[in-house]
């Protein structure tokens, strides 16, 4: 009897190191450092070559876009990051005017930061408790 | 008056809840009948408070009545009715009363199903089920109340009541069939696991450890089981026909939030088969059953609180810590007892072998838990590295899919595998006769579609791996047809049909499993997508694989709810005009600021889709924006899951009984088919 547990508890750590293998090497390679615009003003030059994730809102009337690339700049001035995007997929929808934007990519050399996810998030119109009362007015004036 | 008629009556539910909960304990206490049958009388008493509650909410979206803070803030005058109704779920507030509301439903349910039957259980029952309602009748009336008026700020700063004209409108991304049953259906699958819950908390307070508790919750749990499945494929359905990036799963928080109830929901209605038949994993049961609970609150708690980020985390507000409270409370509560009552769960058998029927449970808990592990790791990771190393750090889906591609695949041989093995051991013979044939003919075909140019390894695997287990399936159900067809003179398609509702559970459960495979067929086709885009202008084209796309129209439609630019495009496959599609790019005219959202158009048939996106206009607004997208295969998903509703309903049914004398010979035949298990 002893044996056959000895046998279950062998199949058991043989799955959950092979899984743990493949769930580090997963890890390394999608692991993305999230930041602020402000955090990354703070961090100036060291950001290298990692992964990033930026999120910011976007500066009204930044939005520029040129055959498939699309730039948009994020922050509040003086802070702020200009973002390039060159994936493959439509962008969100929902990436307007002062939304919150979540930039998936790398850092330039030239201080552009080149993204190639975004997601983004229209927070101004819903659900944000405070600003209902105020954007009813607008619309009611 | 119906807000103040739906504030009335939550306050009330709160009241007879409370009641509730203290008459079935302090009943118990002093064993007098009356005040716990009041108790149970009060459980019902809470079902009709919040049904008249979100009755009340639904007719004031039927109503536009604006002056209701949440009905603003979901709706306008002009979005379809059947919206309306759908925005009680749309939002905050009252997609977590809607959520208190199928509780409610569920308990009265439960009492007056099971009262007779179980009566020194119900109390309890009622107990704990009144106490997860109390926590969110608190939570509807203290922090996230539907009801709240809308208010306006006066110069003052100080709040006064307000009616806008028109409502704010109802999230673009929500306006869609699939977001109008994908809530419910959700809902309806993590509430459901509260009931088996109660009842394991019930066992373990009465110390009636038995198999009662898992027999009276077998059919809810497989019923819940169900929902969440629907509704956790629904999500993706949704994702596919609303997001327009192309695919149907992404790992996004919220997605995973569904999978994770799911996950150790599914090793739970499996492992509970051991105890049933071996009286073994009893502790192992009761955990699942918990951590289902909780997954499924936790899940809630996810998709509601905006703790992570996440493209549809649709809200951030004050109800995390109502939720974490309910979650350690529960969490705490549940395993003190368990672990108080440890002495009445000991196991009545031993695992014997490797390849026996329980050791492939066994393995299929392991790695059902250990994917829920991962997703959930990956899924808190952000929040878990901040709180740690102060460093906010996400994973993608390179993490999910490494971890849980091989999980899938090992699932899908065990899903084979495990159906047909003997309980106790099996013998080397009986896998011959089992799987030979299956295993070459599944290798078999992969020869030729790995000649055909089928290369992608996990791809590749996935399909074989699911011939395999057809084969093995399809095996099962011939030589039951065959065998019974031999004794009862019926013909094939008769013997089958009366094979499966002899025997509901297991020939169900083969269904359910068939459905897996094509899901899984499904699936793997997401190994194969291709895309292509273009600006395109009046007459131009554009190929991808066997199809051709033409622009014949580029216009502009008006309805009272939006504005949309739309594209009439031909779609030709090998050179045959096959449909028009009609590609939109939305804009709602509710709310301020006018948000854009594109509407997919998708020709599907059984061997690909055709997903066609209009991203935009070029800045002339001559040529729209296109971009495609050739999914092989995904057809396959959505029909697995209908065959897997099928399955799961057979599998409710109670068998169909047969005459006597033809009974007797069947159990005789199944005894001798176990002692040649045994003897072989």
């Amino acid at each position: 009897m002893k044996r056959k547990q000895l046998k279950f508890a062998a199949g058991s750590i043989i799955i959950i190191l092979t899984l743990s293998y493949l769930a580090y090497s997963g890890y390394q390679e999608s692991k993305t450092y999230y930041h602020t615009v402000p955090e990354i003003y703070a961090m100036k030059g060291a950001v290298d070559d990692r992964t990033l994730q930026v999120s910011g809102d976007v500066i009204p009337g930044s939005i520029q876009r040129e055959g498939k690339i699309v730039t948009f700049t994020i922050g509040e001035a003086p802070q702020t990051l200009q973002v390039k995007y060159v994936g493959k997929q439509p962008l969100p929808d929902t990436l307007i005017d002062r939304a919150t934007a979540m930039a998936t990519g790398k850092m330039g050399p030239d201080g552009v930061f080149v993204a190639d996810t975004i997601l983004a998030k229209c927070a101004s119109k819903y659900e944000k408790e405070k600003a209902a009362g105020v954007e009813l007015t607008q619309k009611s004036n | 008056m119906a807000a103040q008629l739906g504030q009335f009556a939550l306050a009330l539910a709160w009241v007879v809840t409370v009641y509730s909960v203290i008459a079935s304990l302090l009943g118990i206490r002093l064993k007098h009948d009356k005040l716990i049958a009041s108790g149970r009388n009060a459980a019902i008493g809470v079902a009709v408070c919040i049904t008249t509650s979100i009755a009340c909410l639904g007719y004031l979206f039927a109503v536009s009545d604006f002056s209701i803070k949440y009905i603003a803030a979901h709706s306008n005058r002009d979005l379809p009715f059947y919206f309306k109704i759908s925005s009680i779920w749309g939002g905050q507030e009252g997609s977590l009363l809607f959520w208190g509301w199928i509780l409610t439903m569920y308990t009265a349910l439960v009492v007056i199903q099971n009262w007779r039957k179980h009566s020194s259980l119900m109390p309890y029952v009622t107990a704990v089920l009144m106490a997860s309602s109390l926590f969110f009748t608190s939570m509807h009336l203290f922090a996230v109340n539907p009801f709240n008026q809308t208010v306006i700020l006066s110069s003052q700063m100080s709040p006064l009541p307000f009616v806008p004209r028109d409502g704010s409108g109802l999230n673009p991304l929500l306006q869609d069939p699939y977001m109008v049953i994908h809530p419910p259906m959700l809902y309806l699958g993590f509430v459901g696991f509260a009931v088996p819950f109660a009842f394991a908390m019930a066992a373990l307070i009465t110390k009636q450890l038995g198999d009662t508790w898992i027999r009276t919750t077998r059919r809810w749990t497989m019923v819940a089981w169900m929902f969440l499945s629907v509704g956790v494929v629904l999500g993706g359905k949704w994702a596919y026909h609303e997001l327009g990036w192309g695919g149907f799963w992404a790992w996004d928080p919220v997605e995973n939030a569904s999978l994770m109830p799911w996950l150790i929901g599914t090793a739970y209605l499996h492992s509970v088969m051991v105890q049933e038949k071996k009286g073994m994993l009893k502790v192992w049961n009761i955990v699942l059953v918990i951590m289902t609970y909780i997954m499924a609150v936790f899940g809630t708690f996810l998709t509601r609180s905006g703790v992570v980020n996440s493209v549809h985390a649709f809200a951030q507000s004050p109800i995390g810590g109502y939720f974490a409270a309910f979650i350690v409370v529960a969490l705490s509560g549940s395993l003190y007892l368990l672990f108080d009552r440890l002495p009445y769960l000991k196991s009545e058998n031993q695992m014997e072998s490797m390849v026996s029927r329980e050791s492939s449970f066994m393995f299929n808990n392991l790695i059902l838990l250990a994917s829920c592990f991962a997703v959930f790791w990956g899924t808190m990771f952000p929040v878990i590295s901040e709180a740690v190393k102060g460093v906010k750090i996400t994973v993608g889906p390179p993490f999910f899919n490494k971890v849980n591609v091989p999980i899938a695949i090992f699932l899908m041989f065990l899903t084979g595998v495990g159906p047909l093995l003997a309980w106790r051991k099996a013998s080397t013979n009986s896998l011959k006769r089992n799987f030979l044939w299956p295993a070459v003919v599944s290798l078999a075909t992969g020869v030729v579609l790995y000649v055909r140019g089928v290369q992608h390894f996990y791809a590749w695997l996935a399909i074989v791996m699911s011939i395999f287990v057809a084969l093995t399936i399809f095996r099962e159900f011939i030589r039951g047809a065959r065998a019974r067809s031999g004794g009862t003179g019926e013909n094939f398609v008769e013997a089958i049909v009366n094979l499966t509702f002899r025997n509901t559970r297991r020939y169900g459960g083969y269904i359910i499993h068939f459905a897996f495979v094509l899901m899984f067929l499904g699936w793997s086709g997401q190994a194969f997508t291709t895309d292509a885009s273009a600006d395109m202008g009046l007459g131009d084209t554009l190929e991808l694989r066997e199809y051709t796309l033409r622009m014949d129209k580029l216009g502009i439609d008006d309805t009272p709810n939006y504005t949309s630019d739309k594209a009439t495009v031909s779609l030709f496959a090998y050179g045959k005009k096959v449909a028009n599609l009609y590609p939109e790019r939305r804009v709602y005219k509710a709310g301020t600021e006018p948000q854009p959202t594109s509407e997919v158009a998708i020709y599907s048939t059984m061997r690909n889709d055709m997903y066609v996106v209009m991203a935009g206009a070029t800045r002339d607004g001559k040529k729209a924006v296109i971009q495609i997208f050739y999914n092989p295969l995904t057809m396959w998903v959505w029909i697995g899951a209908v065959v897997m509703v099928i399955g799961t309903l057979i599998a409710l049914l109670p068998n169909r009984k047969t005459p006597a004398r033809k009974r007797q010979e069947t159990e005789s035949k199944e005894e001798t088919k176990d002692v040649e298990a045994k003897v072989t």
